[in-house]
């Protein structure tokens, strides 16, 4: 059986209030890909469509969105793991193809989290853990994320300082990267001066500056089969591990409270697919819709060992220049978190970086980029591993 | 006809519930009687908390009640500053996790412990507890 390969990659401007619908953001996406891959919309035999539907006015968006991107009378169907949602897609096309069942997939992630007003916002993240048990005591995802910073600060003697130091370099990235929503400079001394926003606790111990960005915006990866891609693309970026796996919603049905389950498994799955370890990594995109979720994505992926992320942060050695860098595009914090078009975008940067078309953010000739996307707190994780 | 009664206890779960009726609405009438309780499978011996009406090892829908005793350790906590709609006049407020070993228990600590006062480790119990708005949750408080 064949490998599969991606042959084009896109994404909207990440902004605030996206002055259009959402099949118009999903356009801007899904252009820049298709220009990118230098195909037609013909060439392209299935389509899946990603967002957090809560998010969505539209009713079974998918059908509206294929429609308007022209990708009709081809098959397209949605998936959703929240802010996972376009990596899970990736994974489902790549079975698709696998299977041989399709040539070339269109995987389309979007969010306009302004669709919504600010209080119709707040309502549904009130619903964002287990219903029955837990949003009843008023619970935030900031709230449950500071839980577990809480724990690291208790386990292993990380500091706010500390994951202050994941925002600044976060902030350095922002700002060269023309599709990031946060473009402005962050300084290690906001997060102690009281006048500053970055200094206003959202949910202790986290601040405003620990927290990602809100944003409007899409994505899009187009992946192909071996044969296809060989054909169509000069420089295809090979997907050569995939691992997923799922946690409890109840933070009562845990049992660890300093890391995230799905992040080791789906790593573990990845790497043994992929037939490499984390040391063979040259550059990752991970999942940090918050400070602390980045330090424990790199004691989970084996980048640190564990309790020691903070040192790998400390030394730089996760900005461009250090032994692995780790989201060099700004991340969540600063690119922003578009739910559903989150996991796309983070392919998209680490494809750029292997094809070397990383402009200003290009880390020297990476061979092997992963990508950690999360979704909900810890209760889905995708991996993914990819390589020239 | 006479109208059907419809079991919506659940309602009465938290400062906003957003469950009315589940197998499980016996815990409202315990918290009532100001007991904590969880469910324990009667076939394979299987401890749930939150409840659960049906054993996912065994399978089996044969569940009995257990009371939550004793005290469990304090794993992790947060104190919120901003809540979702409905929970504006609770702020800022604390949630938190006990560890009680053969299960862990997900709720609020007490309004009279401060964020300051609070350590992972120590040792809380879970109690029941009336809101300002008449509807019930329980509290970690010192034992």
């Amino acid at each position: 059986m064949g490998k599969v390969g991606i042959i084009g990659v896109g994404q909207s401007k990440f902004v605030r209030g996206f002055a259009g619908s959402i099949r118009e953001l999903a356009f801007e996406g899904f252009k820049e890909a298709l220009v990118d891959a230098k195909i037609q919309t013909k060439d392209i035999d299935a389509s899946i469509i990603a967002s957090a539907p809560e998010y969505d006015k539209q009713r079974s968006s998918a059908g509206v969105v294929a429609e308007y991107l022209g990708l009709i009378p081809q098959p397209t169907f949605y998936i959703e793991t929240v802010c996972s949602s376009s990596s899970t897609a990736l994974k489902v096309a790549y079975s698709m193809i696998k299977a041989g069942l399709h040539d070339v997939v269109a995987i389309v992630g979007f969010q306009k989290m302004s669709e919504i007003s600010s209080n119709e916002s707040q309502e549904r993240m009130g619903r964002g853990a287990d219903i029955q048990w837990e949003s009843p005591f008023g619970t935030m995802m900031p709230a449950y994320y500071a839980m577990y910073a809480q724990a690291h600060m208790a386990k292993y003697g990380t500091t706010g300082e500390d994951l202050a130091k994941i925002r600044v370099k976060a902030a350095t990235y922002g700002q060269i990267n023309d599709k990031a929503v946060y473009r402005k400079p962050v300084t290690m001394d906001m997060f102690t001066d009281p006048k500053s926003n970055m200094s206003s606790p959202v949910a202790k111990p986290l601040r405003v500056g620990d927290c990602c960005a809100n944003a409007d915006g899409s994505s899009c990866v187009i992946v192909a089969s071996e044969e296809r891609a060989k054909s169509l693309c000069d420089k295809p970026v090979w997907i050569l591990g995939i691992g997923a796996a799922s946690e409890t919603v109840n933070m009562a049905g845990r049992d660890l409270f300093t890391g995230l389950n799905v992040g080791i498994e789906a790593g573990r799955q990845a790497y043994k697919m992929a037939g490499i370890t984390s040391k063979d990594i040259d550059i990752a995109e991970v999942h940090d819709c918050f400070t602390i979720a980045e330090m424990m994505a790199y004691e989970n992926l084996g980048f640190a060992k564990t309790g020691e992320g903070k040192d790998l942060i400390a030394g730089k050695e996760t900005y461009k220049e250090g032994s692995i860098p780790v989201n060099v595009d700004g991340g969540l914090l600063s690119k922003g978190h578009p739910i559903g078009a989150t996991g796309g975008s983070q392919i998209r940067t680490i494809v750029l970086q292997l094809r070397g078309e990383a402009g200003e953010m290009q880390v020297k000739d990476p061979e092997l980029g992963l990508v950690h996307n999360i979704g909900g707190v810890g209760l889905y994780g995708n991996v993914t591993i990819m390589g020239r | 006809m006479a109208k059907k009664e419809v079991d919506d206890r659940f309602k009465k779960f938290g400062t906003v519930s957003f469950t009315a009726i589940t197998k499980t609405n016996d815990f409202i009438s315990h918290l009532e009687d100001g007991k904590i309780m969880g469910t324990k499978c009667k076939e394979c011996e299987a401890v749930y908390f939150p409840p659960r009406s049906d054993c996912f090892k065994c399978l089996n829908s044969n569940m009995e009640w257990f009371e939550v005793t004793g005290t469990g350790k304090l794993l992790s906590f947060s104190e919120l500053q901003y809540g979702p709609v409905g929970f504006e006049k609770d702020l800022p407020y604390i949630i938190a996790i006990l560890d009680y070993g053969f299960h862990k228990v997900f709720g609020r600590i007490s309004d009279d412990i401060p964020y300051d006062g609070l350590k992972v480790g120590m040792e809380l119990q879970t109690v029941p507890n009336t809101l300002s708005n008449g509807q019930l949750n329980y509290v970690f408080k010192q034992p």
